[in-house]
């Protein structure tokens, strides 16, 4: 029973939303699934809400080693939490003045607004950034040109980050017109549209076939491992 | 030396360039904000006559304005210092070398930064799921009326079958709830399993009509593509470019299929296979070089965007958006003069 019910509800959830392309009649009900869908899909986010308190504050009742940042943490979740639902320093809005509500929730001068601003896109942006001393460093350490594999992986990261330069154009700015295929600019742009789409539609194209066949195994209830093997 | 003095003696010479800095032309790293007057007339309805709301908005200027601003009248009240604004200004900068001190090794001021991150971004992501999606989808059709007074006034009234599922979808969401509580965790496979069996509908539909088929048809291309000149369609083919077009095409094609052969392990990569395999890593190779060029780039802009907040929104060092009046290169001349 414990295994039976939702194998049955992943089966009708997928068939209605699958029958729901093929047939106009019963576009209505996929879509009202899909509503369903995106609700739980938004609850599910006080699942996580609840997990990292959870996980935080058994940290900090424990004083684990670093129980100062799960405090931090938690503090930042809280204010962030708090300032987003209540919509604290939101302006009204310019359709709706009399509703305090109405405004939007990241408008300028809003406090949620503030944090998205200040605290969370530089940190998320320099962490990404940071990505490009590793990637580089990484590639320092693991690329060596030798074989033929190699040598053309290489050669194609190097024609890329050069044709998209300005030293790529000094480069290759001699080459004749009927040559001007192979001018690094054009011949990256070259790369990028003859190479590098063959090579990412095959995997794409082996994705689709993956996808298709791991959820054609769910929706036919072959594949249950998505339920886990405990009780 | 040990970790943590080297921490002191960075933390003490960025303080140090910092002062110094603040102390040159016009300082560093302040914000303001112009005054915006809003009024909005509203009409009478059942609820309340008509009336003009009025209020005041903070919107951020460039320092440019405000010192022209001030120049001209220095008792305006237009532009203004925006201590919110400056204070996260300071924050921004702190949180990016923060992260940054990361290259060097871990510390306190990364781990504080990550606390950080991963407290606002969950609740981040949670106000968004909240009030794009569950006050406008649920509450909107559980508690219309106090949606509509409240928030959305122009929110339609839900119809019974929406009602209906968004009980049906408030049900799951507690379902799925109940994996926090120690007992009965099991129910919340139920929403698990609906969320599953959607996910795995949408994806064949879209898959295969996005990805697979989309991709399929996109490859059959004319292998000889002719190229007409622009200024005159009778002159015939255009021969480089109709070379370089048609060129592009027939490796377009072989090489989808020789990767694809690759990716097909019910045959051995053995004869004809074989080659065509061995071929098809040579694309997957070049496909991987340019990824990884791509890749690389990406960082590098974003790391540069980076760069450029510290040295023009923080440091105030450069001003490639003519933000501000007198640079700092013409402070420190007239210093020096």
């Amino acid at each position: 029973m414990k295994r039976l019910v939702p194998m049955w509800i992943a089966i009708i959830a997928g068939f209605v939303m699958l029958l729901s392309t093929f047939f106009p009649i019963t576009e209505s009900l996929g879509e009202t699934v899909g509503e369903i869908f995106n609700v739980v899909a938004a609850i599910a986010f006080v699942l996580g809400a609840g997990s990292l308190a959870k996980v935080n504050l058994a940290k900090i009742s424990r004083r684990d080693q670093g129980w100062g940042y799960a405090a931090i943490t938690l503090i930042c979740f809280a204010i962030t939490l708090v300032v987003g639902l209540g919509k604290i320093g939101v302006p009204q809005s310019t359709q709706f003045p009399l509703l305090g509500w109405s405004g939007e929730k990241d408008a300028e001068g809003s406090i949620f607004g503030w944090i998205y601003e200040f605290a969370l896109v530089p940190i998320t942006s320099t962490m990404f950034a940071l990505l490009a001393f590793y990637v580089a460093s990484a590639a320092f350490r693991a690329f060596r040109a030798k074989n033929l594999e190699a040598i053309l992986l290489l050669s194609t990261a190097f024609i890329v980050l050069l044709g998209r330069t300005f030293a790529g154009v000094v480069l290759t700015g001699w080459l004749p017109d009927w040559a001007s295929g192979l001018r690094l600019e054009n011949f990256s742009v070259y790369i990028m549209q003859v190479f590098n789409t063959a090579g990412n539609r095959a995997i794409i194209i082996g994705i689709a076939l993956g996808v298709t066949a791991t959820s054609l195994r769910i929706l036919l209830g072959v594949d249950r491992s998505w339920m886990g093997s405990g009780d | 030396m040990k970790p943590s003095k080297t921490w002191v003696i960075v933390v003490a010479v960025i303080v140090v360039l910092v002062g110094i800095r603040m102390t040159i032309g016009q300082g560093m790293a302040r914000a303001y904000v112009e005054r915006v007057d809003q009024s909005v007339e509203v009409k009478a309805n059942d609820i309340h006559g008509a009336s003009t709301e009025k209020w005041t908005e903070w919107h951020p200027v460039a320092p440019k304005k405000f010192e022209a601003a001030q120049k001209a009248d220095p008792s305006q009240t237009k532009f203004a210092f925006s201590w919110a604004n400056t204070i996260g200004l300071w924050l921004a900068a702190f949180f990016t070398l923060a992260i940054f001190s990361f290259l060097y090794r871990d510390n306190p001021g990364y781990r504080l930064a990550e606390a950080v991150i991963i407290g606002v971004s969950a609740a981040y992501w949670g106000v968004i799921g909240f009030w794009d999606t569950l006050v406008p989808k649920l509450f909107g059709a559980l508690t219309p009326n106090l949606i509509h007074d409240q928030v959305l006034p122009s929110l339609p009234a839900p119809t019974t079958g929406q009602v209906v599922a968004m009980y049906f979808a408030l049900a799951l969401g507690l379902m799925l709830l109940m994996r926090l509580a120690p007992k009965g965790g099991w129910i919340s496979l139920w929403p698990i399993a609906f969320i599953i069996g959607v996910t795995a509908g949408l994806k064949i539909v879209s898959h295969v009509e996005s990805d697979l088929v989309a991709q399929s048809i996109a490859t059959f291309k004319p292998l000889v593509q002719p190229i007409v000149s622009p200024e005159s369609a009778q002159s015939g083919w255009m021969l480089w470019p109709t070379i370089w077009a048609s060129l592009a095409n027939i490796l377009l094609v072989i090489g989808v299929l020789c990767c694809l052969t690759y990716f097909f392990f019910s045959v051995e990569h053995k004869g004809v296979a074989g080659r065509a395999a061995r071929v098809g890593i040579m694309y997957l190779m070049i496909t991987f070089g340019a990824a990884f060029g791509f890749t690389v780039m990406g960082r590098v802009a974003l790391l540069a965007a980076r760069i450029e907040f510290l040295f023009d929104d923080w440091l105030w060092l450069i001003d490639p958006a003519g933000k501000r009046i007198v640079e700092v290169a013409s402070a420190i001349g007239s210093m020096l003069c």
